[in-house]
């Protein structure tokens, strides 16, 4: 086994049995479910609107040449500086150079899953740079050197008396456990280093092929103070962000706030167009957009998983999937978890190191339901599957299968089938439980059932 | 009308008194049962490991011999989404592509063909007990059976059906179940904590294989709640 599957094991086994994780998950994300569809049901149609998101996508990805050039010309006609990185490696050393050229020393940042998936902080900190999260989740979880827990919210399965632990030890805060103080303590740290900042940095939600303009969704004013305090912007985002028209985000943006947090509507949306321009009082001086490749075009090349660049990030296949919350989000060792993170790391980052993640799921079909751009989540995990199996046989299972065909084509076999497990069945409490059972995996949390004493084959044959 | 009944593997070898249940009800209603005794598998547990090749080698006597059947109703959501929604996927490009959509049009799960293919709700089924009703995941969200259980349960005399917090799955999942087992048992003990907070005696379910696991953690962990397939229930 290599070490991914390794590690997701062993942390499943973990995080699956802790009580206190899973009442907390469940308890949180039941909570989200009744806000989610009482916003869903608000919308006069939500089918409908949940269709025509997905016709949106649908048209945007599949001329994304047109949108990505339509946006970059757009943008350079205000003098945004457009940049293009096939690798995240590429899209770093743009960062990077930036950084340099305006001798910058911190950069504060406002939520991008794109940067974690370059791992641009990292990055940045190893050339001596500081880098702040503004985002509060964020904020939180770069304080106790973590990975966000969910794509949307970073610091879930944090509890109040640990933020409190947390700050306290890192900022002096006190005992105090009072969401709104201990709020207003990351808020007095932030300020100040929205001033001192050179760099702004940001991810983007949306990106408007018409207009050519960055659209993006919060709920903290954070985005915006990032964006518009320091000299220099720098907005970096995956090229399957871009929507077609301006008007396509009187859909997105509301559709977002729904299935992501189950808002009507995020309490911030800003459009970012270009640097500050001559009469304007703020906003950035020199303002950068790295649009990221980084084998999105793997996935684009594959026309039957085409429809994972779909995905807006809302995260709403996390909150629904059993898998993700019985084992938590840091669980996946991954970027992206739940679902949409099964589905497209083994794209982005491996199919064999990562097929793992596709068989871990029971195919239940919550994403897919839940998904408001219709991605078929489940049926691409069944389609990695077969195409980590045919790229590399696992031989066990195959050979397995092989026999079992064998025996259950011929009538005249399969009838010693239940004959045979009766007599194993009889033999099995020996090893039962033990390392020795071969169906420890089952019998280690589970009773087996028992074989009939007359199979169904058996009761019909006897009516005659 | 003559139905073929297919009787998926798992329901054969530990379950035969759901099978016999649905003999027992298509007779009652007028209808002549045909059970061909030599398709034993759908192919679903090959099929959900990645490997189609294999899959089809079940799936191809299932094709054969069902081509002239008039109906065909599955004893599980699971096996009746893997012949109605699966084997168009798995014969897609293949000379057995029209074979699948042609099998796939006629194929029904037990209570949906009860309910909307002959419309019938009431079987004169007695089971005096409160019970809640698990949606096998695939009869759910594949095949789309919400209503058909319910509607006949709702029918049944003596039965107080009491609905549970989601429809969430068990943690079954085929060969899943035995590859990831703490995940499994722990999506097990999140259905029996709603199944027991609802109070009810039975979790009734059109899917052996969801009830497997959940009995066998029943069994494990002494839960006060038994387990039933709706065929059991409507044959009482």
């Amino acid at each position: 086994m290599s070490a991914p599957v390794q590690q997701f094991k062993s942390q499943a086994d973990v995080v699956s049995r802790d009580l206190r994780h899973r009442e907390f998950i469940q308890t949180a994300l039941n909570n989200y479910a009744v806000v989610r569809d009482k916003n869903r049901n608000a919308f006069r149609n939500y089918p409908a609107a949940r269709q025509a998101a997905a016709e949106t996508k649908w048209e945007a990805i599949h001329h994304l040449d047109r949108h990505l050039e339509q946006l970059a010309t757009r943008l350079e006609a205000r003098g945004t500086h457009v940049h293009w990185a096939s690798t995240g490696e590429q899209a770093r050393d743009i960062i990077l150079d930036i950084i340099r050229r305006k001798n910058a020393r911190s950069i504060i940042k406002s939520k991008a899953m794109t940067s974690e998936e370059i791992h641009l902080n990292e990055a940045l900190e190893r050339e001596g740079f500081e880098v702040v999260e503004s985002d509060l989740g964020e904020f939180i979880v770069q304080l106790r050197k973590e990975t966000p827990y969910h794509i949307v919210f970073p610091a879930m399965h944090l509890r109040r008396g640990e933020i409190r632990d947390l700050f306290n030890r890192e900022l002096n805060s006190g005992s105090t456990e009072d969401p709104e103080e201990l709020t207003m303590v990351a808020r007095r740290v932030l300020r100040q280093k929205y001033i001192q900042a050179d760099i702004g940095f940001t991810g983007a939600n949306f990106a408007i092929a018409e207009t050519g303009m960055i659209s993006i969704t919060e709920n903290e004013g954070n985005a915006r103070l990032t964006a518009a305090l320091p000299k220099t912007m720098v907005t970096l985002l995956g090229i399957e962000k871009v929507l077609p028209r301006l008007e396509d985000l009187a859909l997105f943006l509301p559709l977002l706030a729904t299935s992501g947090t189950g808002q009507p509507l995020t309490c911030y949306n800003t459009l970012y167009g270009g640097p500050r321009r001559p009469a304007e009082p703020d906003g950035p001086e020199e303002y950068h957009v790295v649009l990221l490749d980084n084998r999105r075009t793997q996935i684009l090349a594959d026309p039957e998983q085409r429809d994972a660049l779909h995905c807006i990030r809302c995260g709403a296949c996390l909150n629904v999937c059993p898998i993700f919350r019985n084992v938590g989000g840091h669980t996946y060792g991954t970027t992206y978890s739940g679902p949409i993170g099964s589905v497209i790391t083994p794209h982005l980052r491996g199919l064999q190191e990562w097929k793992h993640l596709s068989y871990s799921s029971s195919l239940c079909g919550a994403c897919t339901e839940t998904c408001p751009v219709k991605i078929d989540l489940a049926h691409h995990l069944l389609q990695n599957r077969r195409n980590a199996t045919q790229q590399k046989p696992s031989w066990p299972w195959k050979i397995g299968f092989k026999l079992m065909n064998f025996v259950f084509k011929r009538p005249a076999l399969y009838w010693f089938v239940p004959k045979l497990g009766r007599i194993g069945q009889a033999l099995h409490p020996i090893v039962k439980g033990t390392r020795l059972d071969p169906a420890y995996a089952w019998t280690r949390s589970r009773e087996t059932p028992r074989i009939a004493r007359q199979t169904f084959r058996e009761w019909w044959r006897g009516r005659g | 009308m003559t139905v073929t009944l297919f009787i998926p593997c798992f329901v054969d070898l530990l379950y035969p008194q759901v099978g016999i249940s649905m003999v027992r009800i298509l007779e009652k209603l007028g209808h002549k049962v045909d059970f061909p005794e030599q398709l034993t598998c759908c192919g679903q547990p090959a099929f959900n490991s990645g490997c189609w090749d294999e899959a089809r080698g079940l799936a191809e006597p299932v094709l054969t011999r069902l081509r002239n059947a008039d109906v065909v109703v599955i004893a599980s959501g699971s096996c009746g989404a893997m012949l109605k929604v699966f084997y168009p996927q798995l014969f897609a490009g293949t000379h057995h592509e029209s074979a699948a959509k042609a099998l796939s049009a006629k194929c029904y799960e037990f209570s949906d063909f009860l309910v909307t293919k002959l419309g019938v709700t009431d079987v004169g089924a007695s089971f005096p007990a409160k019970v809640t009703y698990h949606d096998g995941c695939h009869g759910l969200r594949e095949l789309h059976i919400k209503d058909a259980p319910r509607a006949l349960l709702s029918r049944v005399r003596g039965l107080e059906l009491v609905e549970m917090q989601e429809e969430v799955c068990c943690g079954f999942g085929g060969t899943f179940a035995v590859k990831f087992p703490m995940i499994s048992t722990a999506m097990g003990e999140v259905k029996c904590s709603q199944a027991l907070a609802t109070g009810a005696e039975y979790i009734v379910s059109s899917d052996s294989s969801c009830l497997m696991h959940v009995q066998g953690l029943i069994d494990r962990q002494g839960l006060k709640l038994k387990t039933i397939h709706l065929a059991e229930v409507l044959a009482s």
